[in-house]
């Protein structure tokens, strides 16, 4: 089984995000980045499926130079190789531009799955998987909790709403959206670290996948972010100060006497 | 404004879906402020119950798409059915729920119809000719306001309670309720549905408690999780927590409040070290007193909670279980 995984770079969870000059993305410089939280479940579905069916994860990044980092941690878990889809022309895409490039990429690459994370944790269309399936022309199904395969097929539990799931059968090839804790995410070894030094990272541009530069990233959009800010605070929490002991005993007394709900 | 504005209703085994009116709620806000008509689109196997709910609001008219390929929801499906809509009646903007169903398929309509395509909106405001849409990116912690750069069609998905269902405007009953044919023979969906359930059966009921302490990532480990457990039982409250503290498996996946957990209103919740991602405050932020207690002071939890304090929860939540039981004359 070949399996496409694609992953994305993004701030880290507690990351000081820092608006840039440009007013419509985050700064760059001293930004701690991580893989997309559904991602890593995404790579970590994947290196299963590979180990107890065969076959080999393909790593897919659409990314800068710093998303390097992010890719040479997923082969460090174990994935087999890399492409990365860096090239000015890629930058700024929304999920319609940025599901065209992967595309374009994994068409070349003759896989039976494709597994993305359910949503980003930056921008967080939740669009991109379901856009890459339909320009390939595949199946989907979004918010998957477990896979289990069965030669052609594959069956797959979708979360619902409000504690529902569903069982659902999809013929191969076909895109999954992993929903997070699917499984527990492996930590790369030191063995495996070493080893993704030596693995391969194809560097694509839109000419090397059949794509004008105007047909991907900023170019290639469908929306376009105008501003990017700190949201004003309408309502919020009545902040109570002090050293611990007379905040908590402030926070008590209000329970009692103000919201009366002690 | 060239075509009109279609709000696409979700339909359940129950009928209709209240999260539909949030949807006639910003049509009609939209459909005022651009001088364009307003149709509800009911997409069912049966649709005519709704159909006969949805002419009773402030519309145009109510567009039926009926196949008996729409139940059980399918993507393929879904996407032929509407695309073919699209294309025959050009509407100028489509809204949708982003509810867990129109995630699963509106991404591919949008491919279908090659539409631009904005989702998870939180508001939107007229500027002149452009309209423009506002989102939570970063999981909430800034807005962004985002624009079609195209004509259209267009496609926006609403944050569930961005709208109130409340403000869809009653109309005086004269939408006219119009069958829309759809071709479905030919997109034979791929997806085979096997089996809908629940999983787990006698699940702790989490909204019937009055009081909720609900525990997120600042916890840090699962050994760590019985400080918060003797706050709980100091208040008489049920533990719950925030998504990946169950993926983690520190507390049970039926302890989850939010989008994919339980949906609560308790009298007092208490948030220990959750930062407030939307799916979470979703299923929360209706509650009567809301606590919050979080190292950073820039967590949205803080937005939706009566009362704060910013540190370090392993100094706040023991002296606050100790002042708990004095209080309650447990201690």
């Amino acid at each position: 089984m070949k399996i496409a995984v694609c992953i994305k770079q993004v701030p880290e969870g507690d990351a000081r995000l820092v608006i840039d000059a440009d007013g419509i993305s985050i700064a760059d410089a001293d930004l701690a980045t991580e893989i997309n939280e559904s991602d890593q479940y995404a790579l970590e579905s994947g290196l299963r499926l590979a180990e107890s069916q065969g076959g080999e994860v393909v790593v897919v990044c659409l990314g800068p130079d710093r998303a390097e980092e992010a890719i040479r941690r997923a082969l460090a878990m174990g994935a087999g190789r890399a492409i990365h889809l860096n090239d000015p022309a890629f930058q700024g895409g929304d999920a319609a531009a940025t599901a065209r490039a992967l595309a374009a990429a994994i068409e070349r690459e003759n896989v039976d799955l494709v597994l993305t994370g359910l949503q980003s944790d930056d921008a967080g269309w939740a669009q991109t998987g379901p856009i890459l399936a339909a320009r390939l022309g595949w199946p989907s199904a979004t918010l998957i909790m477990e896979i289990e395969p069965e030669g052609d097929t594959i069956k797959v539990k979708r979360e619902l709403e409000a504690g529902w799931f569903q069982w659902v059968r999809l013929p191969l090839p076909a895109l999954l959206t992993i929903q997070s804790g699917i499984s527990t995410v492996r930590y790369a070894t030191l063995k495996g670290i070493m080893g993704a030094k030596k693995k391969e990272i194809a560097k694509v541009t839109p000419a090397d996948i059949g794509l004008a530069p105007d047909e991907v990233g900023g170019a290639g959009r469908k929306t376009r972010t105008t501003r990017l800010y700190v949201p004003e605070k309408t309502t919020g929490a009545e902040i109570i100060e002090g050293d611990t002991a007379t905040a908590v005993a402030t926070l008590v007394e209000k329970l009692q006497k103000e919201a009366k709900v002690l | 404004m060239a075509g009109a504005i279609w709000a696409i209703t979700e339909s359940g085994d129950d009928g209709l879906k209240s999260i539909s009116f949030e949807v006639i709620a910003c049509g009609q806000a939209l459909a005022e402020a651009l001088g364009s008509s307003l149709e509800a689109v009911v997409m069912a196997a049966d649709g005519s119950a709704a159909a006969e709910a949805l002419g009773a609001k402030r519309v145009d008219a109510v567009r039926v798409i009926e196949d008996a390929a729409l139940a059980p929801y399918t993507p393929d499906a879904y996407t032929a059915a509407l695309a073919q809509a699209i294309e025959a009646d050009s509407p100028s903007l489509v809204l949708f729920p982003h509810t867990y169903q129109a995630r699963d398929w509106v991404p591919r309509l949008a491919a279908e119809v090659d539409a631009g395509f904005i989702s998870d909106v939180i508001a939107h405001r007229v500027d002149g000719d452009e309209t423009v849409f506002v989102r939570q990116p970063y999981q909430g912690k800034l807005n962004s306001d985002c624009v079609f750069a195209g004509d259209g069609p267009n496609i926006v998905s609403l944050q569930l309670g961005a709208y109130l269902a409340d403000d869809a405007a009653a109309g005086d009953g004269s939408a006219e309720i119009v069958k829309q044919p759809v071709d479905l023979d030919g997109a034979a969906s791929r997806t085979e549905v096997l089996e809908t359930f629940q999983e787990v059966a006698d699940r702790v009921d989490l909204s019937r408690a009055d009081v909720i302490v609900a525990v997120g990532r600042g916890i840090g480990k699962q050994e760590q999780i019985p400080i918060v457990e003797e706050l709980s039982e100091a208040l008489g409250a049920q533990l719950a927590a925030s998504r990946p503290v169950c993926d983690n498996e520190w507390l049970p996946m039926d302890r989850q409040i939010g989008s994919s957990g339980q949906t609560v209103t308790p009298k007092l919740y208490v948030a220990v070290g959750i930062s407030g991602a939307i799916q979470h405050l979703v299923g929360m932020k209706n509650s009567g007193t809301i606590v919050a207690i979080n190292k950073d002071p820039n967590a949205p939890v803080f937005s939706v909670s009566s009362y704060g304090i910013v540190g370090d929860l392993f100094e706040i939540v023991p002296e606050l279980t100790n002042q708990i039981r004095e209080a309650k004359g447990t201690g």
